[in-house]
């Protein structure tokens, strides 16, 4: 397989594969709660329904309202085709590392916050507002946490990272804490609970749905097919750093073939647990956001200052 | 000592802190004493590593007073208090988690900080153990600080003691009467804490220390 081929692929799969995701993570806690659920397949005919039906746009609304969804939407993929899922290789991903990803993903954000702000209704007004300060509390927690890995690894390109966690590193505890950093930034990234909750319409916990509550249309399924792919651009994060076994290093057919089922399958372990710990555990109070992402600051704080004593000592 | 050794014991130590942070976390008094108990059991689990590769083992009694004493025999106590005295177990802090965490930080920083240089030319281990029990030592009296309950003061006094003993662990040469005497004196601490709290929660009604203040009966007001 030669490298152009292999980017397409990862440009596309994870894309595709994102809505069955979002479905298999709804499937496992309708079953959990003890309903049947809808099928595995019931996100990719509501992004098609959304496809077909023409958008409702407010009369004030401007370009960047209509813009934002591609442009959010686009900057998420871009970040999502610089993950090694599969197969990894320094000329994918166009030589993006971790920082430029957290960025890409800061870009996402705003874009999406100045659309919510942009026609001037209340509701648009208290997602942004919640929504930022969300990102605002959870991207030191992340870059920390980048700075954590890096010092391990000496690079935040994530194909080296991800190459030299698979040669292994030794027992670290920093390594432990800069997960459960990572963990707690992508509940909060991605609108899960504690934080929020993407099941729900109800005015007083709303933050990502509140913000993108005047969507409709084409422009509502970008919004929903971003949401699904930053989900699974989370979760392929996680695996490709903590998980690194099983990912392509060679462009040959069937070490490619056989990371995708592996990666696959990562995103179904990881989807799965997704679901039983969203059920297992309640929604946080608005008030409460600073305390789960401080300790998340705090963990790749820890994770830091341990490495600085265990690397300074030598 | 080799990579491995190291890094079990380097996981060990840094647990024992990371504990440490989440017991400022804790909002529900159960919990928190849980997490002491928690810490008391990783700190055991230290000593036992420590008596395991340095071969020396008297380090063994320790982890045993440890987890008998401090992990199962003081934590079933304090829970044993809380359900007698009938007391809400939601803890009222003084100033706010954030705050506390930031200095909690603050502190562990500038025990890594203090130690690092003053050790200069000890072993490896000895001194990253030494930085970790400064730090685990100054967040129990932080977490006393920080907190108006006095089931609270109990745990964050077991805290500093388990940070002492972490500190004991790493040094060569500790006498273990010394070890010894500081459990022993822990367990009647825990015990006058506990006559103590009868006599605050019959005074007023409520476990909360501040309102000690009133009983200072010259203070004119």
């Amino acid at each position: 397989m030669t490298d152009p081929l292999l980017l397409v692929v990862q440009l596309v799969v994870p894309a595709a594969v994102a809505p069955l995701l979002t479905g298999l993570v709804r499937k496992v806690k309708a079953r959990l709660l003890g309903r049947r659920g809808p099928s595995l397949l019931q996100p990719y005919r509501d992004l098609a329904r959304l496809f077909r039906k023409e958008p409702v746009l407010a009369e004030n609304a401007s370009w960047l309202f209509r813009g934002a969804p591609y442009g959010a939407f686009a900057a998420m993929w871009l970040a999502m085709s610089a993950i090694p899922t599969f197969a990894s290789s320094p000329t994918l991903g166009l030589g993006l590392d971790m920082i430029a990803i957290a960025g890409l993903l800061g870009l996402a954000r705003i874009l999406t916050a100045l659309a919510g702000m942009d026609v001037g209704t209340s509701f648009g007004g208290i997602g942004t507002s919640r929504e930022i300060t969300i990102g605002a509390l959870a991207e030191p927690a992340m870059f920390i946490a980048i700075i954590a890995l890096a010092l391990i690894v000496n690079s935040t390109a994530l194909p080296d990272m991800s190459r030299v966690l698979h040669e292994g590193v030794g027992l670290r505890v920093s390594l432990a804490l800069a997960l459960g950093a990572i963990v707690m930034v992508a509940m909060a990234e991605t609108g899960r609970i504690p934080i929020d909750n993407p099941a729900t319409h109800l005015e007083l916990t709303m933050v990502h749905e509140a913000m993108v509550l005047e969507y409709s249309g084409r422009h509502l399924a970008m919004v929903e097919l971003g949401a699904m792919l930053k989900l699974t651009l989370y979760l392929s994060l996680i695996a490709c750093i903590f998980v690194p076994w099983g990912i392509a290093r060679e462009a040959d057919a069937q070490a490619v073939a056989s990371g995708l089922a592996l990666w696959l399958g990562k995103l179904a372990v990881g989807g799965v647990a997704l679901a039983v710990f969203e059920t297992t555990i309640a929604k946080m109070r608005v008030f409460r956001y600073p305390e789960f992402l401080g300790a998340a600051l705090l963990f790749s704080v820890l994770g830091a200052i341990f490495l600085y004593i265990s690397q300074h000592l030598k | 000592m080799t990579g491995l050794a190291f890094d079990i014991a380097h996981l060990l130590g840094a647990l024992v802190l990371t504990l440490s942070f989440a017991l400022l976390y804790q909002r529900r008094l159960s919990a928190a004493i849980n997490v002491v108990a928690m810490q008391a059991a990783v700190l055991a689990a230290a000593a036992a590593w420590q008596a395991v590769t340095r071969d020396a083992g008297h380090l063994f009694v320790t982890a045993a007073i440890a987890l008998i004493f401090k992990a199962i025999a003081v934590p079933l106590l304090l829970h044993w208090l809380i359900r007698r005295l009938n007391i809400s177990t939601t803890v009222e802090a003084a100033f706010g988690v954030t705050l506390t965490m930031g200095l909690g930080v603050g502190v562990s920083t500038l025990s890594i900080l203090l130690v690092l240089p003053l050790t200069a030319g000890e072993t490896l281990l000895l001194r990253e153990d030494l930085a970790f029990a400064l730090a685990v030592a100054l967040i129990g009296p932080l977490l006393m600080i920080a907190r108006r309950n006095a089931v609270i003061q109990v745990v964050g006094f077991m805290s500093m003691e388990n940070g002492l003993i972490l500190a004991a662990v790493g040094v060569k040469g500790m006498p273990l009467v010394v070890e010894a005497s500081v459990a022993f004196s822990v367990m009647v601490a825990t015990f006058i804490f506990g006559v103590f709290f009868f006599h605050i929660r019959e005074r007023f009604d409520s476990l909360d220390v501040s309102r000690l203040e009133e009983m200072q009966g010259e203070r004119h007001s």
